[in-house]
């Protein structure tokens, strides 16, 4: 098991770097001069000029590459051209929105998709499998950001039961966890205290946990009926995907000679479906939601925009917009990263789901 | 006098045995399109892909107004007897530009997975032969290609190319072409090594020969699932693209487009968004039938 893993990490690195030409490739790939490009169409010859030392534009390509590697590594994107900040802060600033979407979504298509399938096989060939199955593939069949703007729509503007937009409402406090814990500037001016404030800050992104942590009810209320619509709407697709194939999953196992004796014994319906066959069904609906979840990092670009959802999907496309490549490129460069990292993770829980799947 | 063909079998017993192989190779695919037409889904799958082609080839025909006529004193009108799904923000009869946009979702959905098939057979097939270090390049390629969501890279591609409809129908073709890549690479290392292929190879048989006359109708089944349910997926990107203003450019009717365009009156006036949307379900939903029951069809062990 550890060689596995220690495999698959090393084999990862050749991908990791290829994701790394693709993005540094982007900028140099766009027709015209990067300096330009990335100053605009008014900017002086001086400044132009300076922008191309400073970048190292007038290098090689393999020596801007290695340079390019070299302040990845050290978690330098560079900075923004329309904020001026760090894009590595940028990006940590909205990183945890998007992932607290990711997981919000998830939980939403696991909570219905799977129940829904056990159901749906259950009872094959019913009007409910039927339903179940003809709304799964309108699921999958439905742009997720024509879900979104329809439940905006109904729940958030005609009934108006939840809010169609953001991530707080204007006026409900949450503060972050360094201010709801106290810790000051004398605390954050020592090295270990910036360090731990730096990594409270990043955690005080996540809304729901910071919420939770510091006791704040009222935060957490508003907090969980901002990410409802959004997460629905996102997870609409993978919710579809893990209806038909839990339902398809738990067919082939209902139909094992062990499920017939489980029942010949006399053990409830409940504990057949729940103890025996989906035990033994889960590990292709592991794998569906394992790929979910990291296809759910690329459809969060459009579900942030319809919502104004201040994650690292709306930055990309904000910033593609205005032109800021550096904060595109460092964005795209996260997103690729983490969907890798989430694949090979969910590749490796497969053995603890699977005893009979060996890796040595 | 009887010639005789191979071990010693009369010409009349050679011309029977081809033509039971015929036979036998034809109720093949007739078995395979007598299950698509009684699998029901699939039906209503080709019904709605049938509407869909009817409506891109007799668009002008069929549309009552000008897909980008403007009557701006009527902008944002609700559906009604004159306009039966109402008119956008610009006055422009929305029934029209639904009716037109057809032409470019099939547009941008045939053409982009035509091509990522095409790129994608001589990639795989040429991977898969070769072999070595070359096959071992261009799959790590593929694996960077897919390390990146789809959508995203569509989007960095465009960044590049610069929107429009043409380059979106090229983003969306490259970030297909890992997937049929693989399709055609997997049989061909499943019929590589294979002794009559090693014999046709010693004898001279060129490459390409094998390859057609061998490898590809071993890929065939999963590549037209694959290429019917990609249709699908190509249309929902499409559609993602220019609604985030990167691929179809005003004032054409697409229908992303149309929803992006459309979603900052959405509050006031609904109808703008909700049958562009519609008309997007349902194509997708068609392909997706049409591709599911083939899969059905054509290989029943890989039903889900």
């Amino acid at each position: 098991m550890t060689r596995y893993v220690v495999r698959r990490v090393l084999l990862l690195i050749p991908v990791l770097l290829g994701i790394s030409i693709v993005t540094f490739a982007m900028l140099r790939l766009i027709p015209g001069d990067p300096a330009q490009i990335m100053l605009g169409e008014h900017a002086t010859p001086d400044a132009i000029a300076r922008i191309r030392e400073r970048m190292g534009l007038d290098q090689p390509i393999p020596v801007q590459y290695v340079r390019y590697l070299g302040d990845v590594l050290r978690l330098d994107l560079g900075n923004s051209i329309k904020t001026n900040r760090p894009v590595t802060q940028e990006i940590a600033q909205r990183l945890p929105a998007t992932i607290e979407l990711t997981m919000g979504s998830m939980l939403v298509a696991c909570v219905i998709g799977i129940p829904a399938g056990i159901l749906a096989a259950y009872r094959h060939n019913s009007a409910f499998d039927l339903a179940t199955m003809v709304t799964a593939l309108m699921g999958v069949s439905m742009p997720v950001f024509w879900l979104g703007l329809m439940l905006a729509y109904v729940f958030g503007f005609k009934l108006r039961l939840l809010p169609p937009s953001a991530r707080l409402t204007v006026g409900v406090s949450l503060p972050s966890l360094p201010e709801a814990w106290g810790l000051g500037e004398s605390y954050a001016a020592s090295a270990w205290g910036s360090k731990v404030v730096a990594l409270l800050e990043f955690l005080s992104g996540f809304h729901v946990l910071t919420s939770v942590l510091t006791a704040n009810w009222e935060a957490l209320k508003d907090v969980l009926s901002h990410l409802i619509l959004p997460s629905i709407a996102l997870g609409s697709i993978p919710m579809a995907i893990i209806a038909r194939m839990t339902r398809s999953s738990m067919l082939e196992v209902l139909n094992q000679d062990y499920i017939r004796t489980a029942r010949a014994k006399g053990l409830r319906e409940r504990a057949v479906l729940m103890r025996h066959a989906l035990k033994n069904g889960f590990l292709p609906i592991i794998t569906v939601i394992g790929l979910q979840l990291g296809a759910l990092l690329g459809g969060a670009i459009l579900t942030e925009t319809i919502f104004s959802w201040p994650g690292l999907g709306r930055l990309v496309v904000d910033r593609i917009l205005a032109r800021d490549y550096p904060a595109v490129q460092g964005s795209v460069l996260m997103i690729a990263f983490m969907f890798v990292i989430v694949n090979l993770v969910v590749d490796v829980s497969y053995a603890f789901f699977d005893p009979r799947i060996h890796y040595e | 006098m009887t010639r005789t063909g191979s071990g010693g079998e009369s010409e009349a017993e050679s011309l029977a045995r081809f033509a039971h192989r015929r036979e036998t190779r034809s109720s093949l695919v007739k078995d395979a399109v007598e299950r698509l037409v009684r699998d029901k889904l699939a039906l209503a799958g080709m019904v709605i892909i049938g509407v869909l082609l009817l409506m891109a080839l007799l668009a002008p025909l069929l549309t009552p107004y000008d897909p980008i006529g403007q009557e701006i004193l009527k902008r944002r009108q609700a559906p009604s007897a004159e306009h039966w799904f109402g008119l956008d923000d610009l006055g422009r009869d929305i029934l029209s530009r639904v009716i037109f946009g057809a032409r470019f979702s099939l547009q941008v959905g045939v053409v982009s997975v035509s091509l990522a098939i095409l790129v994608g057979a001589v990639i795989g097939a040429g991977s898969g032969y070769l072999g070595g270090w070359v096959d071992t390049l261009v799959m790590r390629l593929m694996d960077i290609m897919l390390a990146f969501p789809a959508l995203l890279l569509a989007i960095a591609i465009v960044t590049i190319l610069g929107p429009g409809l043409m380059n979106m129908l090229y983003a969306i073709a490259i970030v297909s072409i890992p997937a049929y890549a693989r399709i055609v690479r997997a049989s061909v290392l499943m019929v590589k090594e294979q002794d009559y292929i090693l014999a046709a190879r010693s004898v001279g048989v060129p490459p390409t020969r094998l390859l057609f006359r061998n490898v590809f109708p071993n890929c065939l089944t999963p590549l037209i699932v694959q290429a019917t349910l990609g249709i699908g997926t190509a249309i929902l990107d499409a559609a993602g693209l220019s609604f985030l203003g990167l691929g179809a450019q005003p004032p054409k009717p697409e229908w992303g487009a149309m929803l992006g365009q459309g979603r900052y009156s959405m509050f006031t006036a609904p109808h703008i968004v909700i049958f562009p949307g519609i008309a997007i379900m349902f194509t997708v939903l068609g392909f997706n039938l049409l591709g599911d029951g083939m899969r059905d069809a054509l290989d029943p062990r890989l039903r889900i």
